[in-house]
């Protein structure tokens, strides 16, 4: 019927006018949103950059040779930032795959009460956490070094990690591990050539978002690290204090680049109805 | 052995991912309510009092801090929240028609989707300060003569900028969980619709809204708890006073005095108590309405 009536179809005045206003709707909005980051490469190549110009009468590689300087705290902040997100990826996958299991298979009594429980970080402020954990973090040498900041890392990160992964073991089918069993094969030759391919889109997503999620965290980092743990956000919200417009952004533009990149490249396994794309919210 | 792997596999499987939220996040929490009660063995404090929630609510020092910080923090995440559930609906609206280039709008929609709040809110200063790209354009057609013509839209005391920069960060978030509901819809149930004779705003109102409505509440329901608990956007963006609840909270905690760290943890759990009643009724409210329809 639809396509019977479209193939007849020919377009009216008012229906190329309806058209055109769709496009130009749709371009407004694609550009209200990019404004924003276009202003950071404005930002980031300028220099005296008096204010009436519109766009910098002087370019400049000021803000970039500051990053790459002997004394710029960047690269020592993209290290802590690229082990915490590693650590916390492989620590959170690691950690929430049995439970991810276990919820996505089987239903058992207090089944709700145990997701309510694993979902509730995402409803409560990570500010109150943070604080009541940092006092005892001092006493036991967790505080300001990166294993006590990855540990509270953890607690944003597991509810989308458990979220995501036990999400595809509901449509998942562990007859297939049994028959690998009974085929000779050991336990973990069954989870590396059975469980694993089944699951791993769920993996990457998970992986995705616990990557996400700790790679972008201030306020956790802040208070848990206490000055001596510098992340790549802990640099740039200092530095946004400063008045170094184009450092800020130049600084903004290396932050922000893996994470873009990385979305780029699993967008494939990312579909809008996975619940775990709630992770978003929370950067 | 068998039996017992049997009898007791699914909380052996728990048990990692249940250490870590009991320990972390029951913990610091549970910790932390004990520290806003006065309890700090630490400094030699081990008598438990309201006296820090008294202090916040109702002292002279303390309490218009308070007060109007928790205007401010109720004002900015129910208007991010409702202003960005609403263009995010009419922003999915719009991409999810067939046009040329749709894949590549809809790549563009999302690209700030790993942009973290602290970059948003830098993005934001750059746009609407009263030097800012907006500022400079409108100066080239000669509607601001200077930087100070240009109204105060970011650190202001209405929390404007710090809306904008959520609203920015959510319109894609809340647009893409729509988007994917109404492409897994497909146009059966609007062409059905149609063929019944209910026209555009009847096909939008009792059809698409009502099957997006439940994508539309739990996103925002996660926008609003971040919102009302986030840091970075109101500390970049906002005035000294009033601060929202978060910011001061930090500032109390950061206190060299370590007397007030009771205060600004009193903050964080008052935070915390009132998202989740908001929160509560918010779901209690949605799901009523979901029903109604």
């Amino acid at each position: 019927m639809a396509a019977l009536s479209s193939s007849i179809y020919r377009p009216t005045f008012s229906k190329r006018l309806a058209r055109v206003a769709h496009y130009c709707a749709v371009v407004l909005l694609i550009f209200l949103l990019l404004t924003p980051l276009i202003a950071f490469f404005f930002n980031a190549f300028s220099f005296r950059w008096f204010y009436p110009q519109l766009f910098p009468n002087e370019l400049s590689m000021r803000a970039w040779q500051s990053i790459v300087a002997s004394n710029s705290k960047v690269p020592e902040a993209l290290l802590n930032s690229t082990i915490l997100a590693v650590g916390v990826t492989l620590s959170s996958v690691v950690i929430g795959l049995p439970a991810s299991r276990a919820l996505g298979l089987y239903s058992f009594r207090g089944k709700r009460v145990i997701e309510f429980l694993i979902l509730s970080p995402t409803i409560v402020p990570g500010i109150a956490v943070a604080m009541g954990l940092n006092i005892n973090f001092i006493r036991w040498g967790l505080s300001g070094n990166i294993l006590g900041v990855g540990l509270v890392h953890l607690v944003p990160v597991m509810p989308y990690v458990v979220l995501t992964m036990s999400g595809v073991f509901a449509n998942y089918n562990p007859d297939y591990e049994q028959q690998a069993r009974s085929l000779g094969a050991g336990p973990l030759a069954t989870f590396w050539y059975v469980t694993f391919p089944a699951i791993f889109p769920g993996i990457v997503v998970a992986s995705l978002f616990a990557y996400l999620i700790s790679w972008s965290q201030y306020i956790l980092t802040f208070l848990i690290g206490a000055g001596q743990v510098i992340t790549m956000p802990v640099l740039l919200f200092s530095t946004a204090s400063g008045s170094n417009n184009a450092l800020t952004a130049a600084m903004s533009l290396v932050f922000v680049a893996p994470s873009i990149l990385i979305l780029i490249l699993t967008a494939r396994y990312l579909s809008g109805k996975s619940s775990a794309v709630g992770g978003f919210g929370q950067l | 052995m068998r039996t017992l792997w049997d009898r007791w596999h699914i909380p052996i499987m728990l048990t990692p991912t249940l250490a870590v939220i009991i320990f972390l996040f029951i913990g610091g929490l549970g910790y932390g309510t004990l520290v806003s009660l006065g309890w700090q063995p630490l400094i030699g404090r081990t008598e438990i009092s309201l006296d820090a929630y008294t202090n916040i609510l109702f002292s002279e020092q303390y309490s218009s801090v308070f007060w109007q910080g928790l205007l401010l923090t109720i004002w900015v995440s129910f208007a991010s929240t409702f202003l960005g559930a609403a263009l995010a609906l009419a922003t999915a609206l719009l991409l999810r028609r067939t046009f040329i280039g749709k894949r590549f709008a809809t790549f563009l929609y999302q690209l700030n989707l790993p942009v973290p709040h602290v970059v948003a809110a830098i993005g934001i200063l750059f746009l609407f300060s009263q030097s800012g790209l907006i500022s400079r354009t409108g100066a080239q057609f000669g509607i601001f003569g200077g930087p100070s013509d240009f109204p105060i839209v970011v650190r202001d005391k209405y929390g404007i900028g710090i809306i904008l920069s959520f609203v920015w960060k959510e319109v894609p978030f809340v647009g893409v969980i729509v988007l994917a509901v109404l492409q897994s819809l497909g146009a059966d149930y609007e062409d059905l619709a149609r063929s019944l004779g209910a026209n555009r705003w009847q096909r939008f109102r009792y059809v698409i809204l009502p099957l997006v409505m439940p994508g539309l509440l739990s996103g925002s329901i996660l926008v609003f708890a971040f919102t009302f608990g986030s840091y970075e956007v109101p500390a970049i963006l906002g005035v000294r006073f009033p601060r929202t609840l978060t910011v001061t909270a930090v500032r109390f905690f950061r206190d060299p005095d370590l007397n007030s760290r009771t205060e600004g943890m009193a903050i964080s759990i008052i935070i915390s108590i009132i998202v989740f009643f908001l929160v509560l009724g918010y779901m209690w409210l949605s799901r009523r309405a979901i029903r109604k329809d």
